[in-house]
């Protein structure tokens, strides 16, 4: 099944009087329980793409397909919906409200998809357990390791049961040993069928995702492609 | 909802300086406004229990000219008003809500009267067999008029206890002889009101206002009146009524009623006017009240400032909170929703504040009224008004940075940091 489908998608940024295209005609089609990379340097445009995919931007032109529906045209409100039911966000500063404790900073996009406080709390717990922090459930964020910290920012994104999972490096603020239990998460929650899409630069990261694509000046390459294009 | 308020109680707990500082504006406005309201409802108050408060529902109704009071003390007697019939009274004791009609003559300021070689100069009055129970004057020592007193026109007075202690330094005057325009008057007795009552006392105006009995009354039948002063003199009228509520109606129903009977020929200024002490009351109320409706309106600009100042600091937190509004916004949270955040949390820092200005309000309040012995009242209404204002305020001022927080793109949002 077919979870993600962008057409001919450009984008352009003004920039003062010139017109900047970040991205040029993308064409990506993302199937259910695949598990990819985007790798590119900074400038090329994978956090444009990213943005798109995430539906926190939209394109100038081409089509995005979300689980078959075309989303042009949706409103602010629209597009804030399928965020919150469609997709999970991990960053890489985690942003995790430091007031809250983990199981409320979980519980969180619950909330604003109208779920009652009891369930909400019921099912963070569960999601906190699934990225194996079950124990710390009523630790604030200032308490946590940095590792930790990108954990209950994984069980945020994965506690409303999205199709998507969007991660944008997740392990960028890590040391490598954090790092490393993060893609251990990531692998196993790809294993239960759950669609990742992580954009990192480093290729040790992208190692983890069974396919890689890169973007380079705006430009999508699959993997082969880049190599191809080193070689000339 | 109810999540918001909690997060919001909690915001404003963890930047407790910061919010304190924030509601200071409102705390100062709203607190003065409620010292200041406090202090009016206790001084009007005070002026309807001054006036009113002896509580015995009496309207005088005087002869007036020109919308003045007309005193024979310094004045002739008008050829243009008549006296008073029985007829007259009678019509005057059908008003309805009058109780108890009685007649008299007086003078504010009496001359030639003297005891021993003291001189009077209270008020001296020629009374009916009325008089006394329309006050509720009660005797205290001798004994009140009998009709023989006034068949007999007989030289006797009575005293109220004023003119005990401005006369006769305190000691019985019963059995002395007074002397009045040169003819002698035993003292037969002393009254009182019945309801002990004295005004409360502040200042100079209020001196002025209430010591007008304070050098006391001397009162005659009005049966020898004659016999002292001129004959002929207009009568003042005074009507005890059933409750403070008909006092106006009635006073302006006998005031109508003497004016059409007792003034003859076209062309006179003189007219009968009722001068009940509610409406004194009222009106006493509204210059204090107009006063002090100013001083309220210069505390609400310290609202106004106030609001000004949560407005800076809702503008300031939203910035510091740009990557938090990002996330929410990133994980499905609407503009609907950051927006109510936002002015939540503007409004229970305001109503927080109103709160504790209410407090403040009420202790200020009660420490004025200790220290300069100006009576307080709190009001209810006014601490809920009060509250409530505060809480409009936040909601007012806090929309421009709520709307700024609303509308903040999550992908900027999310980048600045």
């Amino acid at each position: 099944m077919t979870i993600l489908k962008l057409t001919d998608i450009c984008k352009d940024y003004q920039q003062g009087k010139q017109t900047v295209r970040v991205l040029k005609n993308i064409n990506l089609t993302v199937e259910q329980g695949e598990y990819l990379a985007i790798m590119g340097p900074s400038g090329s445009g994978k956090t444009t793409l990213m943005n798109i995919i995430g539906c926190l931007d939209v394109p100038t032109s081409g089509t995005y397909e979300l689980n078959g529906k075309n989303l042009q045209n949706s409103s602010d409100n629209a597009l804030a919906d399928i965020r919150n039911k469609y997709i999970g966000f991990v960053f890489q500063s985690f942003y995790l409200m430091p007031k809250l404790d983990a199981v409320d900073n979980v519980a969180l996009p619950l909330l604003y998809a109208g779920v009652p406080l009891k369930e909400r709390r019921a099912r963070a717990v569960e999601a906190l357990k699934a990225v194996g922090l079950g124990e710390r459930i009523h630790f604030r964020p200032n308490q946590l390791s940095g590792g930790q910290c990108q954990r209950v920012a994984i069980a945020r994104a994965i506690v409303s049961k999205p199709t998507l999972l969007l991660a944008d490096e997740p392990t960028g603020a890590l040391d490598t040993k954090a790092g490393n239990q993060i893609m251990e998460i990531f692998r196993a929650l790809s294993k239960e069928g759950m669609t990742i899409i992580m954009i990192t630069h480093e290729p040790a990261i992208a190692e983890c995702a069974n396919k890689t694509y890169h973007i380079l000046d705006g430009e999508l390459l699959t993997k082969g492609e880049a190599r191809s294009n080193e070689k000339v | 909802m109810f999540e918001n308020v909690r997060l919001a109680f909690q915001g404003v707990w963890s930047h407790k300086l910061r919010s304190m500082l924030t509601m200071l504006g409102i705390i100062i406005g709203i607190a003065a406004i409620i010292t200041i309201v406090s202090t009016i409802k206790g001084t009007n108050e005070q002026i309807k229990e001054n006036l009113i408060g002896a509580g015995n529902n009496v309207v005088a109704v005087q002869l007036n000219q020109s919308g003045y009071v007309y005193d024979l003390s310094w004045n002739e007697v008008p050829s243009a008003v008549r006296p008073i019939s029985q007829e007259t009274r009678q019509e005057l004791e059908q008003i309805p809500g009058a109780q108890k009609v009685t007649l008299f003559y007086s003078r504010s300021n009496s001359e030639n009267v003297y005891y021993q070689n003291y001189q009077y100069n209270g008020s001296i009055m020629g009374v009916d067999r009325n008089y006394f129970s329309a006050y509720g004057y009660q005797i205290r020592t001798g004994r009140g008029f009998v009709d023989s007193d006034y068949e007999d026109f007989r030289k006797v007075a009575i005293v109220d206890e004023s003119t005990v202690s401005s006369l006769f330094a305190g000691k019985n005057p019963v059995g002395e002889a007074i002397e009045i325009q040169g003819d002698v008057f035993t003292v037969i007795g002393v009254v009182a009101m019945s309801q002990e009552f004295t005004p409360t006392i502040n200042s100079m105006n209020d001196y002025w206002m209430y010591s007008g009995d304070s050098a006391g009354s001397v009162f005659i039948p009005d049966a020898v009146w004659p016999v002292v002063y001129r004959f002929d003199e207009p009568q003042n009228v005074a009507i005890k009524v059933e409750n403070t509520d008909v006092m106006t109606t009635v006073g302006k129903a006998a005031a109508d009623l003497l004016t059409q009977r007792q003034i003859v020929g076209d062309n006179t200024d003189f007219d009968y006017r009722s001068q009940d002490m509610l409406e004194q009351a009222q009106q006493l109320q509204k210059m204090s009240q107009a006063t002090n409706t100013q001083l309220v309106w210069i505390a609400s600009i310290s609202l106004l400032v106030g609001g000004i100042g949560v407005m800076n600091i809702m503008l300031v937190s939203v910035t510091e909170r740009t990557a938090e509004i990002g996330l929410k916004k990133a994980i499905g949270a609407k503009k609907r929703r950051i927006l109510m955040q936002f002015l939540t949390e503007a409004a229970v820092l305001t109503s927080l504040g109103g709160v504790i200005g209410v407090a403040t309000g009420i202790g200020m309040a009660e420490l004025i009224s200790r220290m300069m012995e100006i009576p307080v009242a709190i009001s209810l209404p006014a601490i809920g008004i009060s509250v409530a204002f505060s809480t409009l305020i936040g909601v007012v001022f806090g929309l421009l940075p709520a709307t700024q927080a609303a509308n903040l793109n999550p992908i900027q949002a999310l980048r600045r940091d």
